[in-house]
């Protein structure tokens, strides 16, 4: 039993949080996310250089082949920092294409993905937001040697920035996965920046895509809700680090505003919020590192894991943001102050993969 | 990371499984002497004090191996490992880190055997969470203390013989050296000046009392720790009560008996199971149960990695408290006026469970250390902020 990480995890996490300290504070995340492509290619080929990118795609494939827990304590700084990537995006396309493809599609896909030289990400669901096999509804038609796609994905994550796109689709009733890249003919993303400037999404349009057999990856309804099940694994990870930085600001700015004579933090109606807050995230944290654990050793606990620790942690968080900038006082309503930054990624977070009462009900369903 | 546990430990899991297939029979099958007897088999194992030295007659047992125990245990809700409730949660650890060795031989194997109750005497009327405050004195008198005061809310004190008190021997009225002074006493209940009149809570029962010292003598021999030294001495004594596995596992059988509750009552001819608001709740405390659960494990973990921790446990405290309050209220809240029906009523619903359920909750949340509390902890000692 050792529900920690090794000191090989804990250096992973030195490395990113120094990297990220030193190459993406506040300033630079304002000013990527103020810009046309909303993420940095030089972070990029940096993190391609530490080998983030490849992560989790296994060394024949020119990957760093490690799993899961090691990724979310990549997640959990990017969240804690803000830094605007495509990384969540790039990392489930490069996971499910390890687990699900064939050896001549990860041939083709991950060095790529690895090397940072394609950006990677999935578009899923046709009806947002709930994570359920029924709102994955794009019907393909059938071609010879392959098939075609006709159809919108709506809210697809980095849709702007992608290359390769792994869309899901039905076809004879079975759903599947459709390697589909930017230049192919009929295939256009849009980019648009939404409350939360450090997180792009788009709408991914496809006319007539044909797409020919080789590029086709066979799924089973089990394998889709495990794909989504790591998105809200991914999404929960980095709102640990996101909630960690709203208590670590809101603390020090307690212990140093002086109001009525003393620091404010000395007062309960702003301690005992923090230390409130304090409780969430640490309980959070422990039900996202339990879920992560649970993608690689012990999928069948999957389900019930990942909801339980995003169900709680989108309740817990918005409401973190929400208080992070109420204990600021005016100066946390302002564009300057970074508090809002935080706020507005709670809203971001909240719907991903599934809310909490969605999530919530989902428990309920696998356990009442 | 894992959760694995070593082959030597799934053998104690199984050692421990197998005898409570052997010990513990179902409720209707117990006979009268049955609590007499397990008290005897789990002494014989060691189990008794399982992490206690020893050359004290404890166990020896280590942490993890203490945690299966205890989950085990919880999980068939076998009865405790002793009646001694108190002695073996504080009192005999504090014994054993601070007591002579003529101490401990007098009172631990007594522990160990359940042979009479402690108690615990911190509060006073005026004296509850500002615990370090208090007024209790005790003066020297040659080689006895002379005890003049009144401690307020010791549980057990009706029943109890011996009680661990506090009290004051110095810094008389000082509030600023108030932690200094403090003296840690061991006293015998039937000593001549001492009253003991028990407090009935809202539930009906009288498991508290109020104590009055007047000119109480007790020997120095009975002094646990240096004189004015007892702040200490509480305090290390109280961390023992640290991991809160075995209430997890308590918990999540509270939940599952919930969850059969609402699939067998119905409301306006449906089961409230399927009502969105009762799927919701119950699904929020089983997030809760199972995050105090992990908190625990990733403690532990540090626990047994030797990186010290600091006031984290506050936060398991912290859920513990809400959860006893929300659970409690839950059933009773969903029955309707049914579930106000207590067990003096003729028919009422699962016996008048959920009514005293509802009624039970101030043992956890005020008795150990209020919520207000707690959060003072957290927010001074782990986020670093002024004291109020
Ligand atoms: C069932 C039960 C069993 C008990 N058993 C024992 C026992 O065996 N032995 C024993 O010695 N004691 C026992 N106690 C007493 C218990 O330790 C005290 O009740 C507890 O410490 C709180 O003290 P108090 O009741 O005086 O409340 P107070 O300390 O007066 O608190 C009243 C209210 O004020 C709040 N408050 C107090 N200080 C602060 C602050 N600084 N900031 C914010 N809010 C504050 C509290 O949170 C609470 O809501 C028991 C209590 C109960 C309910």
């Amino acid at each position: 039993m050792n529900f920690g990480f090794t000191e090989e995890q804990e250096l992973l996490r030195e490395q990113v949080r120094k990297f990220l300290e030193e190459r993406c504070p506040t300033s630079t995340v304002r000013s990527i996310m103020n810009s046309d492509a909303g993420y940095s290619s030089e972070h990029w080929s940096q993190m391609a250089a530490l080998g983030w990118l490849g992560l989790m795609i296994d060394e024949s494939h020119e990957g760093v082949g490690l799993g899961w827990i090691d990724l979310i304590v990549v997640l959990e700084e990017m969240g804690r920092s803000l830094c605007p990537t495509p990384f969540v995006s790039h990392c489930l396309t490069a996971s499910t294409l390890c687990e699900l493809g064939n050896e001549e599609q990860k041939k083709t896909c991950l060095p790529g993905l690895a090397s940072g030289d394609t950006i990677g990400t999935i578009a899923v669901l046709d009806i947002p937001d709930d994570p359920i096999a029924d709102n994955l509804t794009l019907q393909a038609s059938a071609d010879p040697g392959g098939i075609i796609l006709t159809g919108t994905k709506p809210f697809v994550t980095d849709a702007g920035s992608a290359d390769l796109f792994l869309v899901a689709y039905r076809h004879a009733n079975k759903p599947g996965l459709a390697i589909v890249r930017r230049q192919d003919d009929g295939v256009s993303a849009s980019s648009t920046a939404t409350m939360d400037l450090t997180k792009r999404t788009g709408t991914l349009t496809l006319e007539n895509v044909k797409v020919p057999a080789a590029q086709l990856i066979p799924m089973t309804e089990a394998q889709l809700i495990r794909l989504l099940d790591k998105g809200v694994v991914a999404v929960t990870a980095e709102m640990v680090g996101a909630a960690e930085a709203i208590i670590e600001m809101t603390t020090s700015y307690a212990r140093e505003r002086i109001q009525f004579g003393h620091p404010i933090g000395k007062y309960q109606g702003v301690k005992h919020r923090l230390a409130e807050m304090y409780v969430d995230v640490e309980s959070f944290k422990s039900l996202a590192y339990f879920a992560a654990w649970c993608v690689d050793e012990d999928p069948d606990q999957l389900p019930r894991a990942a909801s339980l620790a995003k169900a709680y942690a989108s309740d817990a968080f918005a409401q973190m943001g929400i208080d992070g900038v109420q204990l600021h006082g005016a100066i946390g309503f302002t564009q300057e102050y970074d508090i809002q930054l935080y706020l507005k990624r709670s809203k971001w977070a909240r719907p991903m993969f599934g809310d909490a009462d969605y999530h919530y009900e989902r428990v309920a369903a696998l356990t009442l | 990371m894992d959760f694995e546990y070593t082959r030597e430990e799934e053998a104690f899991r199984q050692e421990v499984r197998d005898f409570l297939d052997e010990n513990l029979p179902p409720r209707e099958q117990r006979g009268s002497d049955f609590m007499e007897n397990w008290l005897a088999r789990v002494r014989e194992k060691r189990w008794v004090g399982f992490s206690w030295p020893r050359e004290v007659g404890g166990g020896g047992g280590d942490i993890m191996s203490q945690v299966i125990l205890k989950e085990e245990m919880a999980a068939r809700r076998a009865p405790p490992l002793g009646t001694c409730m108190m002695g073996l949660a504080w009192v005999g650890p504090g014994i054993i880190q601070y007591g002579t060795d003529e101490q401990k031989a007098r009172f631990i194997p007594d522990i160990l055997d359940s042979k009479y109750h402690w108690c615990t005497g911190y509060s006073e009327p005026n004296v509850g969470s500002d615990l370090a405050a208090l007024q209790c004195k005790a003066l020297r008198d040659g080689d006895h203390y002379v005890i003049n005061g009144t401690k307020i809310w010791t549980t057990l004190a009706p029943i109890a013989s011996w009680i661990s008190m506090l009290v004051r021997t110095d810094n008389f009225g000082s509030e600023e050296a108030k932690h200094e002074g403090i003296t840690a006493l061991l006293v015998k209940l039937d000593a001549p000046g001492i009253e003991i009149r028990p407090i009935e809570n809202m539930a009906g029962q009288r498991a508290f009392a109020q104590i009055f010292f007047d000119n109480v003598r007790v020997p120095v021999a009975n002094r646990l720790g240096d004189e004015g030294k007892g702040w200490a001495v509480t305090i290390s004594s109280l961390a023992n009560e640290r991991s809160s596995i075995g209430e997890v596992t308590a918990m999540y059988s509270k939940l599952e008996s919930l969850k059969e509750l609402v699939r067998r009552t119905t409301r306006n001819g449906k089961p409230l199971s399927d009502k969105p608001s009762v799927r919701r709740e119950l699904a929020r405390f089983e997030a809760k149960i199972e995050a105090m659960r992990l908190n625990g494990l990733r403690y532990l973990t540090r626990q047994i990695r030797g990186q010290p921790l600091s006031s984290e446990t506050s936060v398991n405290k912290l859920h513990r408290a809400d959860l006893e309050v929300e659970m409690g209220d839950f059933a009773v809240s969903i029955l309707g006026q049914a579930g106000n029906q207590t067990r003096r009523q003729e028919g009422a619903v699962d016996n008048g469970s959920w009514a005293a359920d509802a009624l039970g909750w101030p043992s956890v949340v005020i008795g150990g250390g209020t919520p207000n509390i707690q959060k003072n902890i957290i927010a001074e000692r782990i986020l670093k902020l002024p004291k109020d």
